[in-house]
């Protein structure tokens, strides 16, 4: 009898086996919309007949995981998540996407395809855009007696009054690294820039002033240890009612006010554009992240698939119905989305895309690297309120530095 | 005459032969393409082809402040977490190797920091550390002292890590120690004791001496365990603030999954192999200096 049962067992296995129903391996990030499309993955695999394995990364460690799998050729990545900013030029150079060449690229602004196309290809699908917004909790600003800000001198003015023991009056990034994409905005608000015609530029006298400025604010006014601080560390204390006013990017508003993780009601946080320095309000407005397909996928049909529905106009207007801050257009035009759409959002993306700079972060390969060397100096300035005798040199050090890394990459003058 | 097979006459060969490919494929390989990296340029975000550059790579690390400080920074965590769980793992062995009430509980007790996941260990304590809403400034207000920027400062940074590493591995030096003082014969404590020696000179000239072996035993362990440290210092801070925690294995790792940059790293694990293995030697020497 067990005889049977095994024999019985061992048909059923191979049976399931040969079968052979047509299996993918997806990588996504933790981002608002790759949740989204996690949570929406069952209804195309009915749709398609086509097995998804989702897996699910922090940025950081989806970036190292897809690097460390291409490179060492044996991938069974099809379908991946990545960052234009971060790591398309990497990506692009070793080889490691597989071009869309008959993809409808119609539907997407020029400036987001710009960062996904090299020569005459497109590599990835922009998914979702993000620009720098100012949240503020409006119930403290009107205990205040204070207007939201909008430009820097009412946002330093604003953060020294709403600085307390126990609130912190302005929030922003302060760890080094992921600090130099929120830094950005400042730097170009006060008519500077990470790189001019290929080559670091962020020791001028403007970068500088901005570097000065964001040191003063998070050193004068930021919660405490704010220098080990990114985005998933603010916001808890900004859910927790210890932060007045924090810029970061736009896509974090339906994270914000979720009742289950928030004390702060919805109706008192604020979301503005951000507010303008000597050379005026001008946010990055960015693709944060693209869908692309591995190069060496084996099922590249099946892949292209998942590609066309994960960034299909479907998608979009669902994302954007979540308050994710979708690429497509047609997303942006379709009246009824719209109407789900918290207006500030639709404002501060009208804002961010007439004023705003494509780029949050030096565009180049060694990206990872020249991030850490510029967050050394945005550290300086906030341990010395913006008022290190020192950073001066240190810029200019790391200026050096940076160009090393765009020479060592053949980048150097490049633009 | 017997005939017998080939196996049964190469036995005493075939019969290790699986521990030495384990080895060879997953110690000896290892190390020896670690160095090989080391002599190129392999560099993943110029996405051009490895090319033997000799000592070029050496060159460039060797002269990058953030290695030098991170070579320091290394010794600085080992010595002060190593000391520090030296000196008090051997006072908790001493107190345990006497008789009292509830011993056995108190032994439960210390053993379970060290079977802790070190990831988990590391994200218990930065919700201690927090500085705005955790337990350990709260502690600091109510004893009336100014708040602490624990990890998130980066002077204090280095020492806070070291108190986790402590907490974490102070039991298992008690434990070894322990174990060392299990096994010391009684005859020399009773002479002693005829000879009218008191409790500190026993514990000193006789306690002290004949558990030295097992001491040096611990530290070995535990120098190359801290020189080594990545688990804690990674899921705490990652290196940070800024480079201020940075020790030569996350610098290393930095340089291999964050930059890229595949043959520098390699230079920094090098650098990190060599180390660690002089630190053995030094230590197994002076070992075997206090059993002569």
């Amino acid at each position: 009898m067990r005889k049977i049962l095994a024999i019985l067992l061992a048909v059923m296995v191979l049976s399931v086996a040969s079968a052979q129903t047509k299996e993918i391996r997806v990588l996504l990030a933790n981002h608002p919309y790759g949740d989204l499309l996690k949570s929406a993955i069952p209804e195309f695999e009915q749709a398609s007949g086509i097995k998804v394995n989702v897996e699910q990364y922090q940025e950081g460690q989806l970036s190292t995981k897809l690097a460390t799998e291409f490179a060492s050729g044996s991938s069974t990545v099809d379908v991946f998540m990545s960052r234009p900013l971060q790591e398309a030029k990497m990506f692009y150079k070793n080889g490691w996407f597989q071009p869309l060449s008959s993809y409808d690229f119609s539907d997407f602004p020029k400036s987001a395809l710009g960062l996904v196309t090299f020569g005459s290809k497109v590599y990835a699908v922009p998914i979702v855009t993000e620009w720098q917004v100012l949240y503020y909790r409006a119930d403290l600003l009107k205990k205040a007696g204070l207007a939201v800000p909008k430009t820097f001198a009412e946002l330093e003015a604003a953060a020294k009054k709403l600085n307390s023991a126990d609130v912190a009056g302005f929030a922003s990034r302060g760890k080094g690294n992921p600090a130099v994409t929120q830094l950005s905005a400042y730097i170009y608000s006060y008519g500077g820039n990470y790189l001019e015609k290929g080559k670091a530029a962020f020791n001028s006298k403007k970068a500088l002033d901005a570097i000065r400025f964001y040191g003063k604010m998070l050193g004068n006014y930021g919660p405490t240890g704010v220098t080990a601080m990114s985005w998933d560390n603010i916001m808890p204390l900004f859910q927790a009612g210890k932060v007045a006013m924090w810029t970061d990017a736009s896509v974090f508003y339906g994270q914000i006010v979720d009742p289950a993780k928030s004390q702060v009601p919805a109706e008192n946080v604020g979301m503005a554009s951000l507010p303008a320095g000597p050379a005026g309000s001008k946010p990055y407005f960015v693709v944060s992240w693209s869908i692309g397909v591995s190069k060496k996928s084996k099922d590249q049909d099946s892949a292209q698939k998942f590609l066309a529905w994960a960034t299909s106009k479907e998608m979009a207007k669902r994302g954007l119905a979540a308050q994710i801050p979708m690429a497509r257009d047609s997303a942006w035009a379709d009246k009824e989305v719209l109407s789900k759409v918290l207006p500030s959002l639709v404002e501060t993306r009208a804002q961010a895309a007439k004023n705003g700079m494509p780029y949050d972060r030096p565009y180049m390969s060694a990206v990872g690297e020249a991030r850490d060397r510029i967050g050394e100096v945005i550290i300086e300035s906030i341990n010395t309120k913006g008022a290190s005798a020192n950073l001066d040199k240190k810029a200019a050090d790391m200026v050096q530095k940076v160009n090393e890394l765009l020479e060592d990459t053949g980048e150097y003058g490049v633009q | 005459m017997i005939k017998t097979g080939f196996v049964e006459r190469n036995l005493r060969l075939l019969f290790p032969l699986p521990a030495l490919i384990f080895v060879v494929v997953m110690m000896l390989f290892p190390v020896i393409y670690t160095l090989f990296l080391s002599f190129t340029n392999w560099n993943l975000t110029s996405g051009m082809p490895l090319r033997i550059v000799g000592l070029q790579s050496y060159y460039r690390i060797f002269t990058e402040p953030r290695f030098l400080a991170a070579f320091g920074r290394t010794f600085a965590f080992t010595g002060a977490a190593v000391v520090t769980e030296t000196i008090l793992g051997i006072a908790v062995a001493l107190i345990l190797n006497r008789e009292f009430l509830g011993k056995g509980l108190v032994k439960l007790f210390l053993l379970l920091p060290l079977v802790a996941t070190p990831v988990a260990v590391g994200i218990v304590f930065n919700l201690f550390y927090d500085p705005t809403i955790g337990l350990a400034n709260y502690a600091l207000s109510l004893a009336g002292f100014p708040r602490s920027g624990w990890v998130s400062n980066t002077a204090t940074v280095l020492p806070s890590l070291v108190l986790v590493d402590v907490w974490q591995w102070t039991p298992m030096i008690a434990l070894i120690v322990l174990a060392g003082l299990a096994g010391l014969s009684s005859e020399p404590y009773e002479s002693a004791r005829v000879d009218g020696a008191s409790e500190l000179q026993i514990l000193w000239r006789i306690t002290l001496p004949m558990v030295m072996p097992t001491i040096f035993t611990a530290m070995i362990l535990r120098t190359i365990d801290a020189l080594k440290t990545f688990d804690i210092i990674f899921a705490m801070t990652g290196g940070g603030p800024g480079y201020s925690s940075e020790t030569l294995n996350i610098l290393g790792y930095k340089y291999s999954f964050e930059y890229f940059r595949m043959g520098q790293s390699s230079v920094i694990l090098v650098a990190l192999f060599a180390v660690v293995l002089a630190c053995s030697l030094g230590i197994m020497k002076l070992r075997g200096r206090a059993e002569a």
